[in-house]
């Protein structure tokens, strides 16, 4: 690209001097105005959207409530509960963030989903999945310490249990223990460190998404036939369509997440967490929040200490590896008769996990545990990579539009006049 | 919007007609700027002095210790509040200057309920700093009630701007007397 100037195509002087300049408006209108989408899309694919509008809820939020945080021990507690009783719509903008980590974690568990079922993972677009994978490790570790930050029995013991894990690595083991602490135990420069790691950590969300979305933005989206797009034809640009599409389902999620805050907002959250820590007595019944139940469940179904860890942090860990695993060529899963069965298992044994590892670490539930913890990694590490060799795959189709089209569009001539003209130019 | 609404609606040339696309823009623009201020009013308001805060507004002041010719300061909503038993002379000294000749005309009766007990926000009107002249060494400006040092605004015995960059007079605040020897300011 040559120095000077760049060449802008807007019509407003004040702009235009502007995006000459810095072509922001250029670089918008490229890339959410007439960038070409498939034309296929349902609506699974809202749901990086709403990660997006989600992420942009916690972080306002997050901002208005640590103006009236304390990170101090003595008065963390003290702080949450003025801001629920004496700071204006305090408790509004507590609930929202509240329950705004666990719509996060709603929306990013079903965005994965999305991904594994369409194949979403492979070439070309295995680094945006590495990228991906790597916002969901940032978003639990942000979500693990804003979960101590209120410092009632919850927080603490959580705190308490989660750097324990880290106690179980060889050697290295209690040198870091201690320095996450800052202490001897959990303690006041514990809670102080997770409150400065848990402001900046979104802010380093925000830069792995852009990544993120940058990289989408090479590769283009993938779509539920999992064949991409081989002309004009077999896309539509993303706005107006798919703007108003994610509109759409942003009312949807809006209402859902209004529903939670306002009817029901203690509903996903544990009573114990409204108790002043007390670090000389442990609840009876440690669990963490609902999105961390099913890796907490394959930690306990492990009799080791360190295989357990080990265990807990590869189930995650090993979704950067799926790429390779996978050996089948098509994409999604609606034309994998065999692998659709295997991935529903794979869901049921997530849900399983899920369910016992908010139940007490006894039977009947370790022996579940156990067996869809194997389970869930047979699917990685045995099924995908074997499944691609003996499967026989639906025949996909030959493109988008003709999918999409329907027999019509088959004859090869020119297709109907509406369905096929070019998509409508946004000015 | 405007353009993609006249394409399919344009026969008369000329002056653009109102479609019912600009009607439905319109009101899904006026609706997304009611929706925009519900979510953004919370925000701000939670900027606002909470409900505690609030409720630590009033202070309550003993007078009995103050004798005559003494002063005392008092923390008002994180503010100092200056009350000062003037003495007689004081008294007739501020009630001896002509309004006209003030910045910021105000009779000494208007600044006080009883004569002798002058109470104000010991805050200068300039920018903030807290004027000098509640001890009796301090310096009193030229016109012997209070001096700001920052940047040298004079005020007189009623507490009145004088000399210096200060605009209007020390605010004197809402108070009453629960007491002949007590006052809640507030």
């Amino acid at each position: 690209m040559a120095l000077g100037l760049h060449k802008s195509e807007v019509k407003n002087p004040l702009l235009r001097w502007v995006d000459e300049r810095l072509p922001v408006i250029t670089m918008i209108q490229k890339e959410y105005g007439t960038f070409p989408t498939p034309r296929n899309f349902n609506y699974f694919w809202n749901f990086g959207a709403l990660a997006m509008i989600n992420l942009m809820i916690m972080i306002a939020t997050g901002i208005f409530l640590a103006m009236h945080y304390q990170p101090n021990t003595l008065m963390a507690f003290d702080s949450v509960e003025r801001i629920m009783r004496d700071v204006n719509y305090g408790w509004l903008i507590r609930y929202v963030h509240m329950n705004g980590a666990s719509m996060f974690f709603i929306v990013v568990y079903i965005h994965i989903f999305r991904g594994l079922y369409y194949g979403s993972y492979k070439a070309p677009r295995e680094l945006l999945w590495m990228l991906g994978v790597t916002i969901f490790l940032l978003m639990m570790a942000t979500a693990f310490m804003g979960y101590v930050l209120p410092w009632g029995q919850m927080s603490l013991w959580g705190a308490v249990v989660i750097t324990n894990l880290f106690s179980a690595f060889p050697v290295v083991g209690d040198f870091i223990v201690t320095l996450l602490w800052g202490g001897f135990s959990v303690d006041n420069p514990t809670l102080t460190r997770f409150f400065a790691l848990h402001y900046l950590m979104p802010f380093m969300i925000v830069g792995v998404v852009f990544l993120h979305v940058a990289a989408l933005h090479i590769t283009g989206s993938n779509n539920p036939l999992g064949v991409e797009p081989k002309g004009p034809q077999d896309t539509i640009p993303f706005h107006p369509y798919y703007t108003i599409k994610d509109t759409v389902g942003i009312v949807v999620y809006l209402m859902v997440f209004a529903a939670l805050v306002f009817f029901s907002p203690n509903y996903l959250g544990h009573p114990d967490n409204y108790i002043p820590a007390n670090p000389l007595s442990t609840p009876a019944h440690i669990v963490p929040e609902w999105y961390f139940l099913p890796y907490y469940a394959i930690l306990r179904a492990v009799p080791d200490k360190l295989g357990g860890v080990i265990l807990m942090f590869s189930s995650i860990l090993v979704w950067f590896a799926v790429p390779w695993l996978d050996s089948s060529k098509v994409r999604s899963m609606n034309f994998r008769p065999v692998a659709r069965i295997f991935f529903l298992l794979w869901c049921i044994s997530f849900g399983v996990l899920m369910y016992c590892g908010g139940k007490p670490a006894e039977e009947p539930f370790v022996t579940i545990s156990r067996i869809a913890t194997a389970y869930y990694f047979a699917y990685f590490l045995v099924v995908l990579p074997l499944l691609g060799r003996f499967e026989r795959p639906m025949p996909l189709p030959e493109s988008i539009s003709r999918a999409v089209l329907g027999i019509k569009a088959m004859g090869g001539g020119p297709l109907p006049a509406g369905a096929a003209a070019k998509p409508m130019e946004k000015a | 919007m405007a353009d993609m609404a006249t394409q399919p609606s344009a026969p008369p040339a000329g002056a653009p007609q109102a479609t019912k696309r600009d009607f439905l823009a319109l009101s899904a623009t006026a609706f997304a700027a009611v929706g925009v201020g519900a979510i953004v009013w919370p925000f701000i308001s939670s900027m606002n002095p909470a409900r505690d805060v609030l409720a630590m507004a009033s202070t309550e002041v003993d007078l009995t210790p103050i004798a005559t010719g003494m002063a005392v300061t008092v923390m008002w909503r994180g503010k100092p509040v200056f009350v000062r038993n003037r003495t007689a002379e004081e008294i007739a000294t501020a009630r001896a200057v002509p309004v006209s000749e003030l910045r910021d005309p105000q009779t000494d009766q208007s600044r006080v309920q009883r004569d002798n007990w002058l109470v104000m926000v010991g805050v200068c009107t300039h920018l903030g700093c807290v004027p000098l002249g509640q001890r009796p060494t301090d310096v009193r400006g030229d016109y012997s009630g209070w001096f700001c040092p920052c940047h040298g605004s004079h005020y007189d015995g009623s507490g009145r701007i004088r000399k210096g960059p200060a605009p209007t007079n020390l605010a004197v605040p809402q108070y009453t007397f629960l007491t002949p020897t007590q006052i809640r300011i507030g």
